[in-house]
């Protein structure tokens, strides 16, 4: 186990050199940040004097090990906007999309699992076909389209829940939360709700499919045989073993869902991590952009190897690679 | 515990919000926030915009384009190289400081620190005080546009900026990217102070108790200003009642507004043109006065204003619109699609010719769709087009790289003259003086140059006027650039915001005028 921890920290140390590579090489290529912090009429000879003071005229490899060497101790650099070190800028952003990414979970837990079951149980009847076919639908739309629909449902016409923004936050110990106040809840009805919208048919789909599937095993059939009530059958004897595929699908689907919040938190006006990270694409604010970068793929990797040694745990028949 | 404490916070909250009952707070959703507290650090819309919440100006424009006395309360000429200002008495910052002659002089030093003020500021000589409630602002040769740059003049608290802060760094320091106390710390004499600031996230403003404006007839106690990027999102804002102010509203959205019965719209002439330039050093063609002058009959402005703009802007044939000094009434846009390919076919060209375009997606009101279209409407003259479109943050650097044939510019004058445009956009670029700077269709014509420099010193109003205005009729009879239009400014608000009092053609809405019934 030891051994194997130490070589991830090596991998992830690898991983973070690459990421912050790649980082620097795009961001060659998004413009310059000097432009969004002048007007557009200063002169071409102020802006590199500008361009000097930040180091931006320094050869790339110079400005490579700057930026190494700092983030070593800890330092990813000043976001050029915020003018705030890039880690807090991040820091302070993250509670809004951890939120939202847990609620948006809870929602995909709590309506594609029945739904799947239902579906599997009772394929023929109207409601598994309704929620089929919506969930052919729900994948064919795109994410922003369903976000402004339903503001335009909800906000706009009916005026049921707010429009944007998170509403009143509640700060617990420096993590801003919606969840504490019930205009903090009201505002997260919408974005959740479209956020959940585009993995919701693959999780019911999911589940429906390894349901019909467990449902036709020998045990299964067995378990009809030995006479046992159909409640037991399906919500003990086969829903367990659907679960298993669930959760590693739930897993990867959850970096992906972060991915998306960059789409939905733009609509909502969501001041998370995702629309931080359009902004500072936009401003060329090209320090913030890498710092982003490396903390997203610090989480991943340090994420991928908590359920690697997890998994160990759970199923035995999993080895950890590497260990005897 | 935790129980107990979400119940105080609960409880706290509530008594918050029966305690501001009585006052009346703005809710504003505008498409980007200021980008810091500092009016000095960064020349753009939305910090002079801030600059008008939270400082005060020497003097300000009214609607209708002439000077309103702030506080400075009157100036006068004294000779060729000098104005004079008398300075409000009894007028004090945030910090309680009262405000004298000294904090001018120490705003107007300051301007020469900030790499974005110390161009505009070049020609003058310096801010002299005569006595505490009097300075003498000279310049170094007669200069036309010297009251037009009172504006810029917010003056500073020079008490509340003096020392240093916590880090040893001086307090006054134009510092671009933090941490320094101005870019965080305020003391204007505005309506409003800063009470809260999420960079880029949200910002709220408190009515000042000591505003010396004691005639202003605002009556809003509390500005919270979201950033709103998203179009769709802002209106949306505003349709469902969380927000009772918008602006810019998106073209395609006029209509849905218009029609509601809470909300009503404003639109305001702006001085923004919207040009294309034609480069004649990339493309041999565009040196031939009647290709340009083929080009600029064969864009349909009214079209693009009516279908495109839906209304929302003014089509133009020249550089400064209506209420500028060089405004030439004769000069009115030239769509006639037949003189255009006569045009071409005089010269030699009736087969066309291809050539690059660029223009950026998110820099003005439909940028892109008018680069489009005109895509579409060369066509007709069988010019072939490729064009590119790119956001703002790389298509200042292609710009200036002269990278494509045609490029796209938008221009609005900063002293609210038409001389501003000719230096910049129309006079030949010249590196050492930096004039032409944003000239990327190197149109160059000495007696373009002269006249520009002469309108400059040129102080009787007159003979002003005559001289910016033959500057207009040469560059339009020398189709030196294409014009599209002047773009308007857009505002929506609830019925119960008293908009059009407060809106002017520099897009500053003065909020602390702001009357919300």
């Amino acid at each position: 186990m030891f051994a194997f921890i130490v070589r991830r920290i090596i991998q992830a140390i690898f991983v973070m050199l690459v990421i912050s590579l790649v980082g620097f090489v795009i961001q060659q290529q998004i413009g310059d940040p000097v432009r969004d912090l002048v007007g557009e009429r200063v002169t071409p000879a102020e802006r590199e004097v500008i361009r000097d003071q930040l180091g931006l005229n320094d050869p790339f490899y110079t400005q490579y090990f700057r930026f190494v060497i700092n983030a070593c101790k800890g330092d990813l650099g000043l976001s050029f906007f915020y003018k705030k070190p890039a880690l807090e800028v991040i820091v302070s952003k993250a509670p809004a999309t951890i939120e939202l990414v847990l609620v948006t979970a809870l929602i995909l837990i709590l309506v594609s699992i029945p739904a799947g079951i239902y579906a599997a149980i009772y394929p023929k009847s109207w409601f598994s076909r309704i929620v089929m076919a919506a969930s052919t639908v729900g994948v064919a739309i795109p994410v922003f389209l369903t976000a402004i629909a339903l503001i335009y449902l909800f906000a706009v016409e009916l005026n049921w829940l707010p429009s944007y923004g998170r509403g009143e936050t509640v700060n617990l110990w420096g993590w801003e939360s919606g969840f504490f106040t019930w205009d903090g809840l009201k505002h997260l009805i919408l974005p959740s709700a479209s956020l959940s919208s585009i993995m919701l048919p693959l999780f019911i789909r999911l589940v429906r499919a390894e349901m019909m599937e467990v449902l036709e095993t020998e045990y299964i059939k067995f378990a009809w045989a030995k006479g046992l009530h159909r409640q037991r059958v399906w919500y003990v004897h086969a829903f367990k073993n659907t679960l298993l595929p669930v959760i590693t699908v739930f897993g990867v689907q959850l970096g992906i869902l972060f991915a998306f919040t960059i789409l939905t938190e733009t609509v909502f006006n969501w001041h998370g991590m995702g629309y931080m990270f359009l902004e500072a694409v936009e401003r060329s604010d090209t320090s913030l952009l890498v710092a982003y970068l490396v903390v997203v793929g610090v989480i991943f990797v340090v994420v991928n190897t908590i359920v690697d040694i997890v998994y160990g745990f759970v199923n035995p028949m999993v080895r950890i690679a590497g260990t005897k | 515990m935790k129980k107990l404490f979400v119940l105080c916070l609960t409880v706290l909250f509530l008594f918050s919000l029966g305690a501001v009952a009585g006052a009346k707070t703005l809710k504003v959703g505008l498409d980007a926030g200021p980008v810091s507290q500092d009016p000095q650090v960064q020349l753009s819309g939305g910090m002079l915009q801030f600059s008008h919440w939270v400082f005060d100006p020497l003097v300000r424009y009214a609607q209708d384009m002439s000077f309103e006395p702030r506080l400075a309360e009157k100036w006068e000429r004294i000779d060729a190289l000098t104005m004079r200002f008398y300075l409000r008495k009894g007028v004090k910052f945030h910090s309680g400081n009262p405000f004298t002659a000294k904090d001018v002089q120490f705003t107007f030093n300051r301007f020469y620190e900030s790499p974005d003020f110390k161009g505009l500021f070049e020609p003058f000589d310096g801010c002299h005080i005569v006595d505490d409630y009097t300075v003498d602002i000279k310049t170094k040769k007669p200069y036309a546009l010297l009251i037009n740059m009172a504006p810029y003049i917010f003056p500073l608290d020079s008490k509340f900026y003096t020392g240093k802060d916590e880090t040893g760094q001086p307090k006054d320091a134009v510092v671009k990217i933090g941490p320094s106390f101005a870019l965080k710390n305020e003391s204007g004499t505005g309506a409003y102070k800063v009470t809260e600031w999420e960079q880029g996230a949200k910002y709220v403003f408190d009515r000042f108790a000591d505003y010396w404006d004691k005639n202003c007839p605002g009556n809003v106690d509390k500005i919270i200003l979201t950033p709103i990027k998203e179009d769709a999102t802002r209106v949306a804002a505003l349709l469902s009642g969380d927000v009772d102010f918008i602006s810019p509203v998106p073209p395609q959205d006029f209509k849905r507004i218009r029609s509601d019965k809470k909300a009503k719209m404003v639109t305001v002439s702006g001085g923004r043109i919207i040009t294309v330039q034609l480069n004649q050093k990339r493309r041999a063609e565009f040196k031939d006065v009647r290709v340009r002058q083929a080009i600029v009959h064969a864009i349909n402005n009214e079209g693009i204003v009516k279908k495109i703009m839906k209304g929302t802007a003014t089509t133009a044939g020249q550089q400064g619109p209506k209420g500028y000094l060089g405004y030439d009434p004769a000069l009115v846009p030239r769509y006639d699609l037949k003189k255009a390919k006569a045009l071409m076919k005089e010269a030699g060209l009736e087969n066309g010719f291809e050539c690059t375009m660029i223009a950026p997606n998110n820099r003005y009101v439909n940028d892109e769709k008018i680069a489009e279209a005109m895509v579409v409407m060369l066509s007709k003259i069988k010019i072939k087009v490729n064009l590119k479109t790119m956001p703002k943050a790389q298509y200042w650097d292609e710009f200036d790289a002269q990278a494509a044939d045609m490029q796209l510019i938008g221009w609005h004058s900063d002293t609210e003259d038409s001389g501003n445009f000719s230096e910049f956009l129309t006079m030949c670029p010249n590196k050492e003086t930096g004039y032409g700077q944003y000239n990327s269709g190197n149109y160059c014509n000495p007696k373009i140059d002269e006249l520009t420099m002469a309108a400059q010193s040129e102080t009787d109003l007159k003979k002003r006027t005559a001289i910016l205005q033959e500057i207009e009729k040469i560059l339009y009879d020398d189709a030196a650039f294409v014009p599209f239009h002047w773009q308007n400014h857009s505002y929506a608000g609830k019925n119960k915001v008293g908009i059009k009092h407060i809106v002017n053609t520099m897009n500053f809405p003065y909020f602390g005028d702001l009357v919300y019934k």
